[in-house]
């Protein structure tokens, strides 16, 4: 299976298309509409009543559950999400040219944006109950999974082999059954791979979404995260070692009952010929196999898929070419809408910050983005000169790599926030810079994407290839040079790209970060956007959201997509 | 007036897709076929003719620009029941077992379960794969596999089988086996099939199992010619009245060639526009070496070099129509004999091979001498990819246009006229010597 990188690469150009801006636009504008209405909303809702979180770890286990199952929900949503989103997008041509720069954007945009400026909205849903502080949280954790697996998806839609689309139609399938029996078994296994990944970037976002403030809107849901976030307020580190205990119970228990049965069932699902070694095993999916009961219960649930495969007729006329004069007033209204929306909504957008910002500030802003770009390039640079070599050495040995591989998957999973407040409280104990000491926390989290993709590709590097180094005496630097480096390259970019995708966001945790009275700020667009949420102040979110989206997508287009291009062209091992 | 054993009818077909740059390009030009009762008939051309784009329109997968398909005397608008397909990569749901895969089309005709099970099980019992219907398809072997694809086809009970080039990806052993099988199902009454539309692109096995074999041309994909194939079954390819069949399809197909390259020559300046096939210079070089040694010694017939090389027509046509366009060879009724010029070259060294080489691309491939008179022109000496294929999308499709590009490359590196960088996209007269 390819694993390719969480943002669009279809395209090599780097300039925005007419399409790209678009989508820029409609997804600020969303932004500021939520903003808009949180300022009307913020005033009535002062302080929810929610009873106070306990740090007795007594509490714990009900706390892990709750927040275990918020993921699920979530996990759920963003599933319902990609299947009908991507396939949208990759089904109509005219949709996907919009659909697929939007979810572009919508990657881009920090997911801790999102939190800010919709959770007033949705305590508005449900006023003076913990309703809307859930679906807050939910949403929050969904933006965090979403957009990859959809993404995914439509990858894997695009790239259904056309013979086995012909064979499903000529053997009366109709699209509904293709979709269920063709195209989402096909994209099954790049699918669960991209909800494990989006499962790792949830479990930072859920501790984060649980204990939030906005202005003086403060939302506390009992879960694992609001009880950190009162263990940092109390300076309580061993509450923080208990809560990190619970993390990995929890994180092991969603491993062995939810993805090793799901990654053992999907290998089916593989396209590939060959049969793979040692197949994935899973004693859940065993047990779930064997049990009668699952059976009895499965079975109806099966007879009335496939009942509905039949409700549509079987046969569908294929359909007649539509007249060409008919074919572009279709397009110039499509486009003329869209357009009418973008004009709408750019003036949306530049009223709202215009109204309260100066252009000083604005720029002010964006020097703030660009120290947070410097420290996730430097960050992210000393994390692959790290990395890449000991990826290197582990994925060329194949014992290693089995014992490595899936502990940098879980430290991938670990929410490198838990771990904050130890490093606080040594920075403050060693009174260190916190704008250099602060910046290692962005990249804790998401170094590992590097080290596993790294695994991952060297690994695969072909047998002969390396014994063609070792026969004609290749060894030291060139043998880095010109053997593992470029074999494991358009693997280590994956990794790098999802590293740095999750760095931008780990910013506006890790450059404010708080142990007990001590507050530590260093300079940086995170830090803004997290100030910003703290005093209420909705212009400067949106304003903050925006720099940080377009740097991100700027640095996606300059520079990792055109080395994506590059390295598939150069370095795939077909 | 319709025979009433008529299955299928195809009249006045057509397909164009439009092009890149306006315009529309034809593949399949008025093309006329019948298939009746007990029949199986042979769509032979090259890839490239349309043979496959008429399959597909049979099929109901894909419609025709103009014309009609009717079948049993309904029109075909879609994939219509009792018209199945096997598929030259088999098209198998690696996700689904061997009996889910051959039950597969039964569910979508909603039977009940009971009876979907039973003529699944009769179906890979027929086929031969009984014993493997839990196994999963990349568990079996190519030809195991090509039979759960035939077994799927045939459990919907078609009138008319389309097999598309279905025993062209694997060995020729399992190759011949799964053939002889067939064709004894077929020859017993076994098979619950009224006709096979079979495309191919093997001479010999368009004749051991066709009644009728049609001979697709390219630019745009016709029907040149129909030969009828009366020998009885089971046939073997020894036999002289086999070979004098293969011998006249051999003809044809060259003679076709020779009537199209004399009316390309009647249109100057439409020479850029030819598209170029996928012939590496080596295979040149190894097909004027084995002409040039015994037992031809410089003069060969076509079919024998085929069998004897174990060249596909795809690999065999395209070499011998180069050597014939660079003037190395000739064609001629199914002969191929070597010119002067590809004697001198069977026995130079390899300098003066690429110098023979360079100098009939200047003379005899006009974008080969476009591209080095463009490169000479201009200062820097060198010019972007875009230039040409540009140019060349004025007369073929752009996947053509790329094809013709990379071997113009290849054939341009090993004459040494110029240089390419893929990189940079950027043709050059530098080695990087």
């Amino acid at each position: 299976m390819r694993i390719l990188p969480p943002v669009s690469i279809e395209s090599r150009g780097f300039l925005p298309s007419r399409w790209d801006v678009l989508a820029a636009l409609l997804v600020l504008s969303f932004l500021v509409l939520f903003a808009n209405l949180s300022q009307l909303l913020v005033e009535p809702l002062t302080r929810l009543a929610a009873a106070p979180v306990s740090l007795d770890p007594s509490h714990l286990p009900e706390y892990a559950a709750r927040t275990a199952v918020r993921m699920l929900i979530a996990l759920g949503v963003s599933l319902l999400f990609t299947f009908t989103y991507a396939t949208l997008a990759a089904k109509s041509e005219r949709a996907g040219r919009l659909l697929i720069p939007l979810l572009d954007i919508l990657q881009s945009v920090p997911i801790l944006g999102f939190i800010s400026v919709t959770v007033v909205f949705f305590l508005s849903l449900a006023p003076g109950r913990v309703l809307g502080a859930e679906l807050a949280a939910i949403f929050a954790i969904f933006t965090s999974q979403a957009w990859n697996m959809a993404f995914s998806f439509y990858q894997s839609l695009r790239t259904v082999p056309v013979e086995l689309t012909e064979a499903g139609k000529l053997f009366g399938l109709n699209a509904w059954a293709r979709f269920w029996r063709i195209e989402v078994p096909f994209a099954m296994p790049s699918l669960i791979w991209n909800m494990m990944m989006s499962m790792s970037g949830g479990w930072f976002f859920v501790v984060a979404s649980e204990a939030i403030g906005v202005g003086n809107t403060t939302v506390t849901l009992p879960g694992i995260g609001s009880y950190i976030a009162a263990a940092i307020a109390q300076s309580n580190l061993s509450a923080i070692y208990w809560a990190i205990g619970a993390m990995l119970i929890v994180i092991l228990i969603y491993d062995q009952l939810l993805f090793r049965p799901l990654v053992a069932w999907a290998d089916r699902f593989r396209f590939d010929e060959q049969q793979s070694e040692a197949p994935p095993r899973a004693w859940a999916l065993t047990m779930l196999r064997r049990s009668r009961l699952v059976k009895a219960v499965s079975n109806p649930g099966s007879a009335l898929m496939s009942w509905t495969f039949r409700l549509a007729p079987p046969r569908m006329p294929v359909r007649h070419l539509q007249s060409p004069v008919w074919q572009r007033t279709l397009t110039i209204g499509w486009n003329a809408s869209i357009f009418a929306l973008a004009a709408f909504a750019a003036w949306r957008i530049g009223t709202f910050i215009a109204a309260g910002i100066s252009l000083a500030e604005a720029l002010h802003c964006v020097g703030l983005g660009f120290i947070t770009m410097l420290r996730v390039l430097v960050l992210i640079a000393l994390a692959s000169v790290i990395w890449t070599p000991i990826g290197i050495y582990v994925g060329l040995r194949p014992g290693l790599a089995r014992v490595v591989q899936p502990i940098a998957q879980f430290l991938a999973a670990f929410p490198a926030n838990l771990l904050f407040p130890v490093a606080v409280s040594l920075i403050v104990a060693f009174s260190l810079d916190p704008d250099i000491w602060l910046s290692p926390l962005m990249v804790l989290g998401t170094q590992w994407y590097i080290l596993f993709n790294v695994i991952a590709g060297a690994s695969t590097l072909p047998m002969e290839l390396r014994d063609v180094g070792a026969n004609l005496g290749v060894s030291g630097w060139l043998w880095w040079r010109k053997v593992a480096l470029p074999g494991v390259f358009p693997f280590y970019l994956t990794g790098a790209i999802t590293a740095s995708g999750g760095s931008w966001n780990a910013a506006i945790v890790a450059e404010v970060a708080t142990w007990g009275s001590h507050t530590l700020h260093a300079h940086g667009l995170g830090a803004y956007i997290a100030e910003a949420t703290a005093a209420g102040d909705f212009r400067r979110i949106v304003l903050g959201i925006a720099v940080m989206s377009l740097l991100v997508t700027v640095v996606n287009r300059v520079l990792w997509r055109p080395l994506y291009s590059h390295a598939e062209r150069r370095f795939r091992l077909a | 007036m319709e025979a009433a054993d008529t299955l299928l009818d195809v009249r006045g077909v057509r397909r164009s897709f439009p092009k890149a740059g306006g315009g529309d390009l034809l593949v399949l030009d008025d093309v006329d076929l019948k298939l009746v009762d007990g029949e199986i008939v042979g769509l032979l051309g090259r890839s490239g003719s349309g043979k496959s784009t008429l399959l597909r329109i049979i099929s109901g997968l894909s419609r025709p620009t103009s014309g009609s398909v009717t079948y049993l005397g309904r029109g075909v608008d879609g994939p219509a029941p009792g018209i199945a397909m096997v598929f030259q990569s088999f098209a198998l749901f690696p996700w689904l077992t061997v009996l889910e895969n051959v039950q597969l089309g039964l569910e979508a005709l909603a039977l009940p379960p009971k009876e979907i099970r039973a003529r699944a099980l009769a179906a890979i019992d027929l086929i031969g794969l009984d014993g493997y219907e839990s196994a999963y398809p990349r568990e079996l072997s190519g030809g195991m596999r090509q039979r759960v694809g035939f077994a799927r086809a045939l459990v919907v009970h078609p009138n008319i089988l389309l097999m598309d080039e279905p025993f062209s990806a694997l060995d020729v052993l399992t190759a011949e086996n799964l053939r002889t099988d067939f064709l004894d199902l077929w020859q017993e009454g076994q098979l619950p099939i009224k006709g096979v539309i079979l495309v191919t692109h093997n001479i010999e096995e368009a004749v051991l199992m066709c009644d009728r074999v049609l001979l697709f041309a390219s630019n745009p994909g016709h029907i040149a010619t129909e030969i009828k194939v009366d020998l009885p079954q089971p046939r073997h390819r020894q036999d002289p009245a086999f070979l004098a069949i293969v011998d006249r399809i051999y003809v044809e197909m060259t003679a076709h060639r020779a009537e199209r390259a004399q009316r390309h020559e009647r249109f100057p300046g439409t020479g850029i526009g030819t598209v170029l096939p996928r012939v590496s210079a080596n295979l040149l070089s190894g097909l004027i070496e084995t002409l040039a040694a015994v037992p031809y010694s410089g003069k060969a017939d076509l079919p024998e070099v085929a069998s004897k090389n174990q060249l596909e027509i795809d690999e065999l046509f395209p070499a011998a129509e180069t050597l014939q366009m660079l003037r190395l060879a000739e064609l001629e009724g199914g002969d191929i004999k070597l010119t002067a010029t590809g004697k001198r070259y069977a026995e130079a060294d390899l300098n003066t091979r690429k110098e023979i080489f360079a100098r009939a691309l200047m003379s005899y491939v006009p974008l080969a001498a476009r591209i080095r008179r463009v490169l000479d022109e201009r200062v820097n000496h060198s010019a972007p990819k875009t230039r040409f294929l540009d140019e060349l999308e004025d007369y073929m499709a752009p996947q053509a246009a790329e094809e013709t590009l990379r071997t113009v490359v290849s054939w341009g590196r090993f004459g040494e006229l110029f240089a390419y960088d893929d990189e940079h996209r950027l043709f050059s007269l530098e080695n990087p010597a």
